[in-house]
């Protein structure tokens, strides 16, 4: 790669400084404490401090409505939750559903961003605005504007795609594991790919315009464009994209809610722990499985920014 | 407690005047304190109003003209401000329990869904009835409704609307089948009518509170009961799911499967009407809501008249032909909350909200039956529900749900292994069921 294609901050380190801090250096990294200090103190306030009080709480066996009989229980709920075939099968639809339309998204999500880079200088805004708006949709709205959709006296699905096989007027789309897994899918999909899409426009904005054209002037297609010169380019920025939306999705809670409320072997991860927790009232069970859940949404974390090195610090499409 | 010392209960603005006064001269400050005092005296022997707040289900408006109404009887006793819950009743419930496991004491009245009433009763979340007030608010009340508002023999709140579902039929059906509906009718009869007419059995198949209702309906028609002994310890809860009854339900939910329509498995009240509604259901067990819903849908024009005259009705369908049904019981009491700060005003509400008039306007506007005997024989509810004389019957016989603190777990795994109600195996779901419900409670398996 050329000098030319580097970042500023690559191009203007001092190629020769000392390996020892700098005063300087030592001074900005100061100032930068101060500034991020105080949200920083936030964030320990608003997410460390629960998260240690459900661990604190999961340890304990405790009803919501029977504080007197709250007794410490050691690890006893995690055996019950990990020897449950109910919790393995939640992971098992939540880690389907997660693949599922992140793949879908990410897919779509290029598509979507290529048509909003390349698109008119005056279509532009429009566009992008068009492409957004499901995501600025709440979560329940856009999960009842699919059940309704979907329902077999309120929804049009049926009477529209009639023709289709497999589609009759009579099909209980929720009313089966597959059909309502695909339901819960398509909503998911069509609400976060925007999200995707967005973060992708910004790596595809970053890809060196000088690249391009080298390669337009090789003889290089566009599809060997894309894949040799536009993909690698911006591989930080889809890294960060999937991880994003990995993380999302793993706790998808609002669309199986609405539309089966866990019926038909369709519950989350998520789900398990809001019946346990709001619904039970069992708050140390509860606990337990919420704790569970983010001890994975820790190890997808851990496992893209280890495993794909991806660096959330630096977005951008160089190498 | 502010309201507790008669000096704060004075009037905002008169309180402000008199701290004004206060810093000027004393004369001018007694002169404010009588003005207060007189003041306080025009507002009854409490003094001034005593807020307070009504938790209540969603409905048609009728709680909220309930709540003015009382507010004007009560010449400034007390003012009723109604807070809407969510639609579901569990979510209504987990709402109230969590507030009051927080001490909330701004919840004042609740409208409560019987099944949850235990639960509530035994945290202490509700405050005790006085003697008095328990002794007039059952007086000419139908016994499903005392039954609903009593834990441990006591009366823990105070029964305000009960319902109960019915059986719904298009007349012109079954005369073309030609079944008596003077007689009682069983499910096995009602299924032969769905099967040779090509027609189908609306009911609850979805996998929500309105599948206990169900299944409980049909396992104490069958004589029998899904707990048999209640327990506090939950190891020692004694269940019938095992039982013969319970046996028999299941063979009935499975044969009516089948005729349950295309979307049985995921079929509630609503969807139940659409269905009635349409013609795709000939029969239909549901809440007597089912009738103003019609009549409203035929007033605005959405609905053709000849639909909600082809309704017909009767006592909910029986399980077995020599024993009479117990059809489902429902409707709303109400909770004093054990925190609030006005429980003598709130019980005085209470009173106010369950008086026969108010349970007659409630029955006729909102379509919720009334709880007290009485309103049935108002010739204007005869006249807007000529099936009211059914719908009392049917509270007469009607059996509650599980009377136990652990409904909200006995209920969601009911719904879990009983869902889908054509993959029901007689004599094996029970037996399912019961060991997940125990296993539950014992804290040893999720939900």
């Amino acid at each position: 790669m050329t000098t030319t294609t580097l970042p500023p901050t690559e191009k203007t380190r001092p190629k020769s400084a000392p390996p020892s801090v700098s005063d300087r250096a030592r001074a900005e990294r100061r100032l930068g404490w101060m500034l991020a200090g105080p949200a920083f103190v936030i964030m320990l306030l608003v997410t460390a401090y629960p998260i240690l009080q459900a661990v604190y709480e999961s340890l304990f066996s405790y009803r919501l409505t029977d504080p007197a009989n709250r007794a410490f229980n050691g690890l006893g709920n995690y055996v019950v939750v990990l020897t449950d075939p109910i919790w393995w099968q939640s992971i098992g639809v939540t880690l389907l559903i997660t693949v599922v339309t992140v793949a879908v998204e990410l897919v779509l999500g290029f598509a979507l961003a290529m048509v909003m880079a390349k698109a008119l200088q005056s279509l532009r805004p429009i566009l992008r605005a068009a492409i957004l708006i499901p995501y600025a949709v709440i979560t329940v709205v856009s999960a009842f504007a699919w059940q309704f959709a979907f329902d077999i006296n309120t929804g049009f699905v049926n009477s529209w795609f009639a023709w289709l096989p497999g589609i009759a007027e009579t099909t209980d789309w929720f009313g089966g594991w597959g059909t309502s897994i695909l339901v819960i899918c398509l909503a998911e999909i069509w609400k976060t790919t925007p999200f995707i899409s967005l973060l992708l426009l910004a790596g595809l904005a970053q890809v060196p315009e000088v690249l391009q054209e080298a390669a337009k002037v090789d003889g290089a297609s566009w599809w060997q464009r894309l894949w040799r010169v536009t993909v690698p380019n911006m591989k930080a920025a889809i890294m960060v994209a999937l991880l994003f939306r990995t993380l999302d999705a793993f706790r998808v809670f609002d669309s199986i809610f609405i539309m089966t409320a866990g019926a038909n072997g369709t519950e989350s991860v998520s789900f398990l722990a809001y019946r346990q927790t709001i619904a039970r009232l069992e708050i140390g069970l509860g606990s337990a499985v919420s704790v569970l859940l983010f001890v994975a949404v820790v190890i997808i974390a851990f496992g893209f920014i280890k495993g794909f090195r991806v660096d959330l610090s630096q977005a951008r499409g160089d190498k | 407690m502010p309201d507790g010392a008669t000096g704060a209960r004075r009037g905002r603005t008169v309180t402000t005047r008199s701290a004004e006064h206060r810093r000027g001269r004393l004369a001018g400050a007694s002169a404010a304190a009588l003005l207060a005092s007189t003041l306080a005296a025009c507002g009854g022997d409490t003094g001034a109003s005593s807020q307070l707040t009504w938790y209540i289900n969603p409905d048609s408006g009728g709680q909220a003209e309930i709540a003015s109404r009382c507010t004007e009887a009560a010449g400034g006793a007390y003012t009723i401000e109604v807070a809407q819950l969510p639609r579901e009743s569990n979510a209504q419930r987990e709402q109230l329990i969590r507030r009051l496991a927080a001490e909330d004491d701004s919840i004042d009245l609740m409208s409560l869904d019987p099944p949850y009433i235990p639960e509530f009763a035994e945290a202490g979340f509700l405050a005790p009835v006085p003697e008095d007030v328990a002794q007039r608010v059952t007086e000419g009340v139908v016994e499903s409704a005392v039954q609903g508002s009593t834990w441990d023999d006591e009366l823990v709140a105070v029964p305000f609307w009960a319902n109960t579902q019915l059986l719904w039929y298009k007349k012109s059906v079954v005369e073309q089948a030609g079944l008596d509906m003077e007689q009682p009718v069983t499910w096995e009869q009602m299924v032969q009518v769905a099967e040779d007419q090509g027609t189908t059995i609306a009911a609850q198949g979805i996998r929500a509170e309105a599948l206990t209702v169900w299944l409980n309906a049909l396992v104490e028609s069958a004589g029998g009961s899904i707990i048999t002994e209640t327990a506090e310890n939950p190891e020692d809860i004694q269940l019938g799911l095992t039982e013969d009854p319970a046996v028999r339900a299941a063979e009935v939910m499975n044969a009516v499967a089948p005729v349950g329509g295309p979307a049985f498995s995921t079929a509630g009240e609503d969807a139940n009407v659409t269905d009635f509604e349409e013609g795709d259901a000939a029969f239909m067990v549901n809440w007597p809501f089912v009738w103003p819903r019609a009549l409203s849908a035929v007033e605005a024009g959405t609905l053709d008249a000849s639909v909600p005259e082809d309704y017909g009705w009767t006592l909910y369908p029986r399980v077995d032909e020599g024993e009479p049904s117990a059809p489902p019981y429902g409707g709303i009491n109400i909770g004093v909350g054990a925190f609030s700060r006005n429980v003598e005003a709130a019980y005085e509400a209470a009173e106010c909200i369950v008086s026969e008039e108010n349970q007659s306007y409630y029955f006729t506007t909102n379509g919720n039956p009334a709880s007290k005997a009485a309103v049935y024989d108002d010739p204007e509810v005869l006249e807007i529900f000529p099936m009211a004389p059914a719908i009392r019957e049917s509270l007469e016989l009607a059996a509650p749900r599980p009377q136990t603190v652990y409904y909200s777990e006995v209920s969601g795994a009911l719904q879990r292994v009983y869902h889908p109600a054509s993959a029901v195996v007689p004599g094996e779901t029970g037996a399912e069921a019961a060991d997940l419900i125990l296993a539950v409670l014992r804290g040893e398996q999720l939900l």
